[in-house]
């Protein structure tokens, strides 16, 4: 507990000397600070998942409403989660900002906003929660709109604060429900409160639509891809890596603690795991069909949000049927594929800052051969790509393994539908995983092999020793996290035993400490060191066999078939590496595609050729828009109301004071 | 007099008022207007000495005297120079044509006597029937002064309003406090003071006391700009 409290004065204490420093002092400052508070959070996280739940009382807050923060398994997961990425960022950050002249609004908001997710994570009343839940979102829109010269930036921030407040509004309302129940803000009195089915659906519904907003879920995720790539990189990685997470929290807290899992319906379950399947598949079919590299990235982060929901809502159907070792097993699923989309995607956004560092652009179509150029990067880069395609030894692919575990568990639910919806919602996952490791190809051939299609991109040299550093934290975290899941899931086992009353810890080790089985020993098991053992041997054979001893490698010019004159921009690029993907799934993207060809005298004369592509997102298209515009048509309405005359404002007035004469009276 | 013979005589009185109040709607021609305007502070003036002799609290003869000289005199004169000094055009121009207001009016009528119903059934005072009366001389008022196009008829409208709180105020309390009545005296005085004066500026200002000229001239100005 004090080590967590300590965490939140160290961000304090950095938002203060990033606000008041000036020059290299303040960067230093900002992003030790920041490193302490995340290793802080590192330990008080192992700490709390070892220990008894801690509860305080600070002297805070409102005079009749004191700050009440409590430290217990699930807030201990998180405050690792923080860490795990806080800490290596703030290194990152440590180069990523050298050359930055304006560090002012970066000092004091990030800062804040580190501050915010710890108080989420920490709070144990509906409002601090909601406090450090604001403090969070408004301190993040500080940071989108960092480079606030852009108009583009602006809209992104704008519509960022826009979501970030009406996700607030539903937890509010969410908590205003149990308030009712509970009749206090504290956490304590909401957890012991009896709800009534169509109550606990209410309080549940808003909480699942204000976090799935926050989280990014499909179809409420029109400002993530803007407002993502738009944030300087480290400040990206965070959002994604962890802000994400963050509402994932809120949402495990609302429906799991405070709701209660005994208050689950049938039909909770089958939401999430439908919202959790689409945007899974939506978030990856979309990320395919982008060239901007962030903007790429802020897409997976929705169809990783996706997976998560899907071990959730597993996890949700399984606890309300009555199979709480399952459940268990399907909720450690979500949880541990949360760090390590924390961990992988944190590092995926700092290696695409790494390259927006040093070739100015984040357009794919202008990259290439960066592998010769930085060679740390793309290393790092890579081993964050084979993991976020769920690929052994790293640790995408366990997380997504338990889940598959979990949904294989289908048939004991008894309930035919259900039985129908889970597999499809694994071949969902399954979908997902292949076009993402589909996508992670296409990324990393066209960013970091072939030749370089520009002249800054050719010029790019590799980042300094801190980036470098605070890249390679989270890529040796992936892997130990994939080849160690035996030691990390008996960690993580204190949040099923507190929300679940169930204990996977013995069951985990059944096949001896080398093999992960989640369920039986008869049905899978996973040990992913004899798995790297297997791969190594096989890899090594192949080399072998393929390099015999003495034979050199020759290197000699492309071959053309013939045309003359090759250039860089004749490669396989981005758009076409996605080609067939989109002609597949044309009914879901329904691109809007033209080619132009100038041909002056005859068809095989061809002098020109333009093509031109555009994938607008449906969610924006369909649902995002056409409520913008009912909501401007109405203001547009109360507007011209507002313009005429005194007597339709009297006419207005008169028409209120009859009404309200007709119903109070 | 007995108490019932006070309360036949405040109840006539009452249903006067109301008559007023519609005859305030129904007229076309400006100083007619003032006419019934005036009449109504004559009734208010002779309601509230009723009250005062079936009650017994002597200070309400002194808020007769005061709405008598107040209403019944100061305020249609001060009105009527206003019209004479600005040449006002003598109709009244209303924005919905009179039958349709006085079926609105009927129809507000309705409502107040339909709402006060469980006020009535609990009250002992002696004017606890004119309290529907009065509400529904407050909504007159107001539908007066909305459905008017002219400045000079909207501050009519709301005089009226005050006459009907006024009313009500006598009708649910007996009076107010003396203290109270005068400060609210001097109140509705000086209000029409500064609407004389506004009503110079404004037709300086706009050329016209048409509410819907100020209205297009402001639009016109904004866009200007």
């Amino acid at each position: 507990m004090i080590l967590a409290l300590g965490a939140c004065i160290a961000a304090l204490l950095a938002a203060v000397g990033g606000g008041f420093l000036r020059g290299s002092l303040q960067r230093t400052a900002l992003c030790l600070l920041l490193g302490v508070s995340g290793l802080l959070a590192i330990v008080a996280g192992m700490a709390g998942l070892l220990e008894n739940p801690a509860t305080l009382t600070l002297p805070l807050g409102l005079p009749w409403l004191p700050m009440h923060v409590r430290i217990d398994a699930l807030a201990s997961f998180f405050l690792l989660v923080i860490g795990a990425l806080l800490t290596p960022v703030a290194v990152y950050s440590q180069g990523y900002l050298r050359h930055e002249r304006r560090l002012a609004a970066m000092g004091v908001f990030l800062p804040l906003f580190v501050l915010g997710m710890f108080g989420v994570v920490l709070a144990d009343d509906a409002f601090s929660f909601m406090l450090f839940w604001e403090l969070m979102s408004v301190s993040s829109y500080f940071l989108v709109t960092f480079e606030h010269e852009q108009p583009e930036n602006r809209k992104a921030g704008f519509i960022y604060l826009l979501m970030a407040h009406l996700a607030g509004l539903l937890i509010l309302g969410s908590f205003a429900v149990l308030y009712a129940a509970g009749g206090s803000f504290e956490f304590v009195s909401m957890r012991n409160a009896e709800l009534t089915p169509f109550w606990a659906s209410v309080a549940f519904l808003l909480a699942a639509l204000g976090f799935g907003t926050k989280a990014g879920v499909a179809p409420m995720h029109g400002w993530l891809p803007d407002a993502h790539p738009v944030a300087p990189s480290n400040v990206s990685a965070l959002m994604s890596g962890i802000m994400l997470k963050v509402a994932i929290f809120g949402f495990v807290r609302l429906a799991w603690d405070l709701i209660g899992t005994a208050n689950f319906q049938w039909w909770w379950g089958v939401l999430v795991l439908a919202a959790g399947s689409s945007s899974a598949v939506f978030g990856v079919l979309f990320a395919l069909q982008q060239h901007d590299l962030k903007r790429l990235l802020a897409y997976h982060s929705i169809e990783n949000v996706g997976i998560i929901l899907i071990g959730l809502g597993l996890s949700m159907l399984l606890a309300h049927f009555g199979h709480p070792l399952l459940a268990a097993l399907g909720l450690i699923a979500g949880l541990y594929h949360t760090i390590n989309h924390a961990l992988f995607k944190g590092l995926l956004f700092m290696g695409a800052g790494a390259v927006l560092h040093a070739s100015g652009t984040r357009d794919m179509e202008s990259m290439g051969g960066l592998i010769h150029r930085m060679p740390a990067t793309s290393l790092f880069f890579l081993v964050a790509s084979i993991s976020i395609s769920a690929l052994p030894p790293f640790n995408g692919f366990v997380s997504e393994w338990l889940t598959f575990q979990t949904a294989l568990m289908a048939p004991q639910l008894g309930a035919a539908l259900l039985t129908a919806i889970v597999p499809f919602s694994a071949a969902m996952l399954a979908l997902a995983g292949a076009l993402a490791a589909a996508c992670f190809v296409k990324v990393f051939g066209v960013v970091f092999l072939g030749h370089a299609r520009s002249e800054a991109v050719a010029g790019a040299r590799e980042v300094d020793g801190w980036m470098k550093l605070g890249m390679a934290i989270p890529a040796l975290c992936c892997l130990l996290l994939g080849l160690l899941p035996v030691l990390f899931v008996p960690l993580m086992d204190a949040i099923p035993r507190a929300l679940l009353d169930v204990s996977l810890a013995g069951h985990v080790h059944a096949h001896g400490w080398l093999w992960l089985s989640p369920v039986d020993v008869s049905r899978a098991s996973y040990s992913a060191p004899v798995a790297l053992a297997g791969m190594l041997a096989i890899g090594g054979l192949a080399f072998w066999w393929l390099h015999p001893k003495g034979t050199t490698v020759r290197r000699g010019p492309i071959w053309s078939c013939g045309t003359p004159n090759l250039n860089a921009r004749m490669q396989y690029n981005a758009t076409s590496f996605s080609q067939p993907l989109r002609r597949i799934f044309g009914g879901v993207l329904q691109p809007d595609e033209h080619v132009h060809m100038e041909y002056p005298a005859h068809k095989l004369l061809t002098k020109k050729v333009r093509h031109v592509l555009h994938v607008a997102d449906p969610a924006v298209r369909h649902l995002h828009r056409p409520i913008g515009d009912f909501v401007l048509n109405l203001a547009r309405i109360v507007q011209q109301e507002h313009q005429r005359g005194i007597h339709a404002y009297l006419a207005w007035t008169f028409a209120t004071v009859l009404l309200l004469l007709a119903v109070f009276a | 007099m007995n108490t019932a013979l006070i309360q036949q005589i405040i109840d006539g009185l009452a249903a006067l008022m109301l008559l007023v109040s519609f005859s305030l709607l129904a007229q076309h021609r400006m100083l007619s207007v003032l006419h019934w305007f005036a009449v109504q502070g004559w009734l208010l003036a002779i309601t509230s000495a009723f009250v005062a002799y079936g009650t017994g609290h002597h200070e309400l003869y002194v808020s007769a005297a005061m709405t008598l000289l107040l209403k019944g005199l100061l305020l249609p004169w001060l009105l009527w120079r206003v019209i004479k000094r600005l040449h006002v055009h003598r109709e009244v121009e209303p924005l919905v044509n009179l039958t349709l207001t006085m079926l609105i009016a009927l129809g507000i009528t309705l409502f107040s006597f339909h709402i006060i119903q469980p006020i009535e059934k609990i009250s002992q005072l002696l004017t606890r029937d004119s309290m529907a009366i009065a509400t529904a001389c407050v909504l007159l008022g107001m539908l007066m002064m909305i459905t008017r196009r002219k400045a000079i008829t909207q501050v009519v409208g709301f005089l009226a309003v005050e006459n009907a709180l006024f009313f009500a105020a006598i009708g649910s309390t007996n009076g107010m406090p003396l203290v109270v009545e005068i400060g609210i005296a001097f109140d509705v005085l000086i209000a029409a003071l500064i609407f004389g004066l506004f009503f110079f500026q404004i037709r300086t200002t706009f050329d016209s006391l048409e509410v819907d000229a100020m209205h297009a001239s402001l639009v016109e100005r904004e866009e200007e700009e």
